[in-house]
């Protein structure tokens, strides 16, 4: 410690691992731009040069921007945002109007909720005042009195498009894309979604007045990019204060990439898939388990956090049962052989697993069954298994029908870990039949 | 409905003298002058020619003003009829040729009527009464302190510009009975069933303010009715006034608008219902007139107590507390005053009225005013929250205050009313009270929500407290009634509870307007938001906002202007991109000839005609439907403004924008006369427009898109909508459009489809030759585009839907992409054909397979295991238990470690939020079942391509 402290430029080994803590958390958790964008450069220009058209041209516009799940399409929107705003032309100008279908489930609160953001006049304070037949007429009347040339142009951002096309009748979009095909205030519409088939969604009408611009976010890193971007999501950045320690840091996250094992994991995380959010979710994982007694990232933690990662959340809940609920399982799991698959009742279970207490067991003996019954509806609470028909509450309890919602698999893994379990249970659950 | 009938007071029309001539070959006779009386009453209007007169008409409101020019009769003398030059109201002339005034239009304002479209010879009987006429000079402004009967003439419109007018042309002969000169006023509408006299005719009062006045109008008739009906059933308890309050709050609205609108603003109502109230009514004449002189600038409660000595005592008293606390020092200069007024008036009460009332006993006399002095307390109670301490001079402020009152509840908002009645003057109905029927009077858009009830019953309360108050200052006369008058308030207010928290909303924001708005806020601009709050008869109102009532005053829907100029196109394509735009309207619109040509005749025939009629219009989106009616309207207004055909009115609706089908009827009537109502309220008036006949209607032409949003159940809306062209009166041309050309068959049941009639246009989809003409007229010899690729685009959208739209978007892309590529040396500059391809591929490819090639290995790999399972299972749906097994056995095959079941079922989850594949809730686990939502042979031909 004292050897160090005669560098001013060194800091404590703590403080270090804070900083970089922060600083690698952040780029997982908070989504912090890119300065620049990969792979998808030329639809950046696209959405740029189209909404610069709205703001400094005053040109209506509609897009769609289509991606699956993680693949950085709210990202682009932002980043072109950015961009655009750096243009003194478009920053003076441009309203933004950001709606999210999980949030505006409705037109009414979506209508609500675009007035308030635009400040228009009925709104005071953060009240907006009126029907939801007024607020309608308000906006498209302030809409309608705007033109090309003279009215701010508006940015409407429907996140997850999809769900708008749900709403009643699709007024909104409809009145969205009527704006933007006829000679009212300048809007640009961009929807964000992650479904292919949206088109498919919207009335005929509604999808007539619809530019029909998509832009398609399917990038297809191959897998030493993927490795690339590890490495550089990892890296500290050159204005780290400690210099050595960034050096040690970055050389060891060097060594980290090229571990065989490593690339193993990252390899089956990439086979299993290749959007960024779930690689910084495994790389989260590694980072908190870095200390002052561990300044860095190892192999073991990698692998460790990839098995957390891949965890089956069932075969988990397995391990917590009883003994006897694990019985009905596996007499569950018999019944799903012999039937196919077909559904089965406590009495049936119940039989089984008696069946199983005459032949082979030794270590387990019969329980009542008030007991057996209190078991089998902990096994529905948990939900590894559920009625085949919930309505059918007339049945009596011991037969109702019920699926056993695990799979073969899942309770072999389950027994395998589970603890101290009785030979015989272990050998009949593996028997072939009963 | 006794009391309707009671209303209907028959007018007697008969000829003053002999005819002052005979006409043989019309054989008509000439008169001089016409005396209207009204049954019953000894009183009569005596109308002359030259004189301007009021002529009933569909908007009670407003009656037409007309001068007349001749009145004569046929030769038996049965048929009575008037020639007449017609003056147009404001709210006659459409709103979008106010714009050409150039200014806001007076209120009060009429113009000399010049068109030549309506019938100058009415019958003699829909003569109301006389009003007064004034004509201004152009450059004169409006008197502001005059008192609402007199109208004025500036300008004459002659449906299509405004002309100075010469006075000569307007002034009458003869200056019209001034009221006060007439004391026994002549009945001028039968309707007015109040048995009052007003006050001496005019005031120099600071609030013209025509809005208050009608209000205060219409309220001071629902009282005079009130206090019929109360009067007829005889009985003088509270029980009847009670009955009465009840019945009238449960009354049609439209008795109550015809009410109202007998007595427009600017006339005295001269009607006296029963005898024994004339004479107090005289002794209020006086004592009111006595008291002008000394109150004459003050425009409070006081000076309305005066004009009616009844209430005089228990308000004054009342109110003087409640003034005192809330008031400047400043205005203490008029309370001196007071007193004795005070003294009069309650030295009349005691002389005068007890005998006056001969079939009147007092105590209905009691029961009449004590409301009033409910309405004293109310007003101070608001007002005094509100601290506006220059209460006197800041009457705008009070009109102001006094919106914001009524908005609240139905007890408060009577207080307008009342409060105005100061105001109007001569109007001021004295002895005829202020009934309990006032508070459910008040609008056709009383409040009835629950909010609006709780403001309310806080107000009770306070009034509670405030008429304890004024219990102990009060000589106690009235204690008794007020009482119960307020319980009556109380349930009458209880009785209207649907219309929710409209109006309390539209307290809070008028509360919070005020701060803001107190300043620069003229009485005018007051007067219009308060209008388009209230009494949708208003005359249209330029300022009013088009969707909000309830909105903050003086909100109009705007988006905010740039601070920097839009840039213009710079080069070929760029322009070429701007007109291109759908939304730049094109000089004329090719390929629709044919359609332009039979909407027009259609439409031009039925102006021409004066009748009504429908028309059905269909074809698929994005045909031109929409943009060709729209044109034929533009040709249409062109020849009615050159003078070829009749003018007309259009307006449109469109089902896409109403949130409810039931809102068509409240956007119809909105664009059709600026009147703002409910649904309901809104059918009613529209049934009764297009029902009624009038001596000036324009044909309207309704253009309904987007018909099919506007089906319900009962499909009344439809029905109404195609019933009304078939009325006589109604002149109305329905243009309706929708997508299917089979609708009126599918969805209509029989009555309406047959109201629809059997004219119907189709509009074919573009083929690929009129999409290239389309363009090509759109792009008007801008060289932007090779042929070939002009070729292939209207081919290829003529091919897949004859969309114009389509068209359209995919050359503006075009030109996107080809700006792009013009960066490269062999670019020429234009569109070609390599450039629509890339669109073509853009918008038109699915993006299935190109998804499925970017999807990660496990996901391919159980697309894969879902088509194998499909394949053993024969089936198009297997669970995904089933797919998870061959997705094990897939993965061993292909050497991958194989993947838990968790991670499973996110793959799964994943391709199902792309809807490559769709799945059931995930809350089945396992058990949920998959299908492809791509065909298997697109799925293989994807993973083959890798």
């Amino acid at each position: 410690m004292s050897k160090r402290k005669v560098k001013d430029d060194h800091l404590p080994v703590g403080e270090c691992i804070t900083q970089v803590q922060d600083i690698l958390r952040e780029r997982f958790c908070r989504q912090q731009l890119p300065d620049r964008l990969e792979g998808v450069e030329a639809q950046h220009k696209h959405l740029l040069e189209l909404l610069k058209r709205t703001a400094v041209h005053g040109e209506s516009n509609s897009v769609l921007i289509v991606g699956p799940r993680g693949a950085g399409k709210t990202m682009l929107l932002k980043c072109v945002l950015r961009d655009l705003l750096e243009e003194k032309e478009a920053q003076k100008n441009l309203l933004q109007v950001h709606l999210n279908g999980l949030l505006q489930t409705d037109d009414r609160i979506a209508l609500k909720e675009i007035t308030r953001q635009l400040h228009l006049e009925n709104v005071v304070g953060d009240k907006v005042f009126g029907s939801f037949a007024e607020n309608l007429a308000f906006l498209l009347e302030a809409l309608k009195k705007g033109d090309r040339s003279s009215s701010r142009p508006v940015l409407f951002v429907l996140d997850e498009f999809d769900l708008f096309a749900h709403h009643k009748n699709q007024t909104l979009l409809y009145n969205l894309f009527d704006v933007s095909q006829s000679a009212q205030a300048p809007v640009a519409v961009v929807g964000i979604t992650c479904r292919l088939d949206v088109l498919e969604l919207l009335e005929k009408r509604v999808k007539s007045r619809f530019s029909h611009r998509q832009i398609h976010l399917l990038s297809n890193p191959t897998f030493p990019q993927y490795l690339e971007r590890v490495r550089t999501q990892l890296s500290l950045p050159d204005r780290f204060p400690d210099q050595e320690f960034c050096q040690d840091w970055n050389d060891g996250v060097e060594t980290l990439c090229e571990d065989k094992s490593v690339q193993d994991v990252l390899q089956k995380h990439f086979n299993s898939s290749k959007d960024f959010r779930s690689l910084h979710m495994l790389l989260m994982l590694c980072l908190s388990r870095v200390s002052v007694s561990r300044p860095a990232i190892r192999p073991a933690d990698l692998l460790e956090a990839s098995r957390l990662c891949f965890t089956d959340s069932k075969a988990n809940m397995l391990h917590g049962l009883s003994i006897l609920e694990l019985c009905l399982i596996i007499a569950m799991k018999h019944l799903n052989d012999v039937y196919e698959g077909e559904p089965f009742n406590l009495q049936m279970v119940h039989n089984e697993f008696k069946k199983f207490l005459q032949r082979k067991s030794n270590s387990m003996y019969n329980f009542e069954q008030p007991v057996i019954m209190k078991a089998f509806e902990h096994l529905q609470q948990l939900e590894l298994i559920r009625p085949v028909d919930s309505t059918a509450a007339k049945t009596q309890r011991e037969y109702q029908l019920m699926r056993l919602m695990l799979d073969h698999s899942q309770i072999m893994e389950a027994l395998q870990k589970y603890p101290q379990c009785p030979t015989d249970v272990k050998q009949w659950a593996m028997s072939a039949f009963g | 409905m006794k009391y309707s009938s009671r209303l209907r007071v028959r007018r007697v029309y008969r000829w003053c003298e002999e005819p002052l001539s005979f006409n043989r070959k019309l054989k008509t006779h000439e008169y001089r002058s016409l005396a209207i009386s009204v049954e019953g009453l000894p009183r009569t209007t005596v109308i002359k020619t030259g004189q301007h007169i009021l002529i009933e008409g569909d908007d009670e409101d407003n009656p037409y003003v007309a001068k007349v020019v001749k009145l004569f009769s046929d030769e038996s003398g049965t048929q009575k009829k008037a020639v007449v030059q017609w003056f147009a109201r404001v709210s006659e002339v459409p709103l979008s040729k106010l714009k050409l005034l150039g200014r806001e239009p007076h209120p009060q304002e009429i113009f000399y009527y010049e068109g030549r479209s309506c019938d100058d010879e009415v019958n003699a009987e829909s003569i109301l009464r006389p009003v007064q006429v004034k004509h201004l000079d152009g450059a004169a402004p409006f008197p502001d302190s005059v008192d609402k009967d007199t109208l004025y003439v500036k300008l004459s419109w002659d449906s299509k510009t405004f002309r100075a007018v010469d006075s000569a042309l307007v002034e009458q002969d003869r200056p019209p009975c001034p009221k006060p000169s007439l004391p026994p006023s002549p009945p001028c509408s039968p309707l007015a069933a109040a048995p009052g006299s007003r006050g001496p005719s005019r005031r120099a009062l600071p609030t013209p303010d025509l809005a208050v006045l009608r209000r205060a109008l219409s309220g001071e008739v629902r009282r005079g009715r009130a206090t019929m009906s109360a009067g007829k059933a005889g009985a003088a308890e509270a029980e009847s006034l009670h009955s009465a309050t009840k019945l009238s709050a449960s009354k049609c609205l439209s008795a109550k608008r015809r009410d109202a609108s007998a007595r427009t603003p600017g006339v005295r109502k001269k009607l006296e219902l029963s005898g024994p109230d004339n004479k107090s009514m005289i002794c209020d004449d006086v004592l009111s007139q006595l008291l002008d002189d000394e109150l004459e600038s003050e425009v409070t409660f006081a000076q309305r107590m005066s004009s009616s000595p009844p209430q005089a005592t228990p308000l004054t008293h009342s109110l003087t507390p409640l003034r005192k606390a809330h008031r400047a020092p400043a205005a203490e200069g008029a309370f001196p005053l007071k007193p004795a007024a005070i003294v009069l008036s309650k030295s009349s009460l005691s002389e005068m009225s007890p005998p006056s009332a001969a079939r009147d006993d007092s105590s209905r006399e009691l029961l009449d005013k004590s409301p009033q002095r409910g309405d004293v307390t109310e007003a101070g109670l608001p007002n005094g929250s509100v601290k506006t301490p220059r209460r006197r001079n800041g009457t705008p402020r009070r009109n102001y205050l006094t919106s914001g009152q009524k908005a609240t509840t139905p007890s408060r908002k009577k207080e307008p009313k009342t409060l105005k009645e100061p105001a109007l003057g001569v109007l001021a109905e004295v002895d005829n009270e202020n009934s309990p029927m006032l508070p459910v009077a008040t609008t056709p858009r009383s409040s009835k929500r629950k909010s609006a009830q709780l403001v309310s019953s806080r107000i009770r309360k306070q009034l509670n407290l405030l008429e304890n108050q004024q219990d102990l200052n009060s000589d106690g006369e009235d204690e008794d009634e007020f009482v119960p008058s307020k319980k009556e308030l109380q349930s009458s207010s209880e009785d209207d509870e649907d219309e929710a928290a409209l109006e309390s909303d539209e307290e809070v924001v008028l509360k919070k307007g005020r701060h803001a708005a107190s300043g620069p806020r003229t009485p005018r601009s007051k007067q219009k938001t308060r209008s388009s709050t209230r009494t949708p008869r208003k005359t249209p109102n330029k300022k009013i906002t088009p969707g909000t009532p309830r909105t903050p005053h003086r909100a109009t829907p705007s988006i905010p202007s740039r601070s920097l100029p839009a840039r213009q196109p710079a080069n070929v394509l760029e322009e070429a991109r701007t007109r291109l735009h759908v939304s730049s309207v094109p000089e004329s619109l090719p390929c629709r000839e044919q359609e332009f040509q039979d909407i027009y005749s259609f439409v031009e025939s039925k102006i021409v005609d004066g009748t009504g009629g429908c028309m059905y219009i269909s074809g698929v989106p994005g045909t031109g439907k929409t943009a060709t009616v729209h044109e034929v309207m533009r040709c249409l207004q062109h020849a009615a403004d050159v003078d070829e055909i009749p003018p007309f009115h259009f307006i449109e609706i469109n089902g896409m924008k109403m949130t409810d089908p039931h809102q068509a009827y409240v956007q119809i009537l909105q664009k059709l006369t600026g009147q703002k109502a409910t649904a309901d309220h809104a059918a009613a008036l529209l049934e009764k427009r297009f029902s009624n006949p009038a001596p000036r209607k324009e044909t309207t032409v309704l253009l309904v898109d987007e018909l099919d949003l506007l089906w319900t159940r009962k499909q009344n809306v439809m029905y109404n909508l195609f019933d009304w062209p078939t009325r006589r009166h109604a002149r109305l041309v329905v243009l309706t459009i929708a997508n299917t050309m089979d609708l009126p068959e599918r969805i209509m049941i029989n009555r309406v489809a047959s109201r629809l009639g059997l004219t119907r246009m189709s509009f074919q989809p573009y083929s690929f030759k009129q999409l290239q003409q389309i363009i090509m007229s759109r792009l008007n010899k801008v060289k932007a585009f090779e042929e070939d690729a002009l070729q292939l685009v209207s081919r290829k959208v003529a091919a897949l839907s004859g969309d114009a739209r389509r068209c359209l978007d995919i050359c503006r892309r075009a030109t996107e992409i080809c700006e792009h590529s013009a960066a490269k040396p062999s670019a020429t500059g234009l569109v070609g054909m390599s450039h629509v391809m890339e669109v073509l591929n853009e918008m038109f490819s699915s993006s299935y397979i190109t998804a499925i090639k970017c999807a990660s290995v496990q996901e391919q790999l159980f697309l894969r295991a879902v088509i194998a399972e499909f394949r053993r299972l024969g089936l198009e749906e297997a669970t995904f238990q089933q797919v998870f097994v061959q997705h094990q056995a897939l993965c061993r095959v292909e050497g991958l470690q194989p993947i838990s079941v968790s991670e499973g079922l996110a793959v799964c989850q994943r391709l199902g939020a792309c809807r490559l594949l769709l799945l059931e809730p995930s809350r089945l686990g396992v058990l949920q079942r998959v299908r492809l939502n791509v065909s298997q042979d697109d799925v293989l031909f994807a993973l083959k391509a890798d």
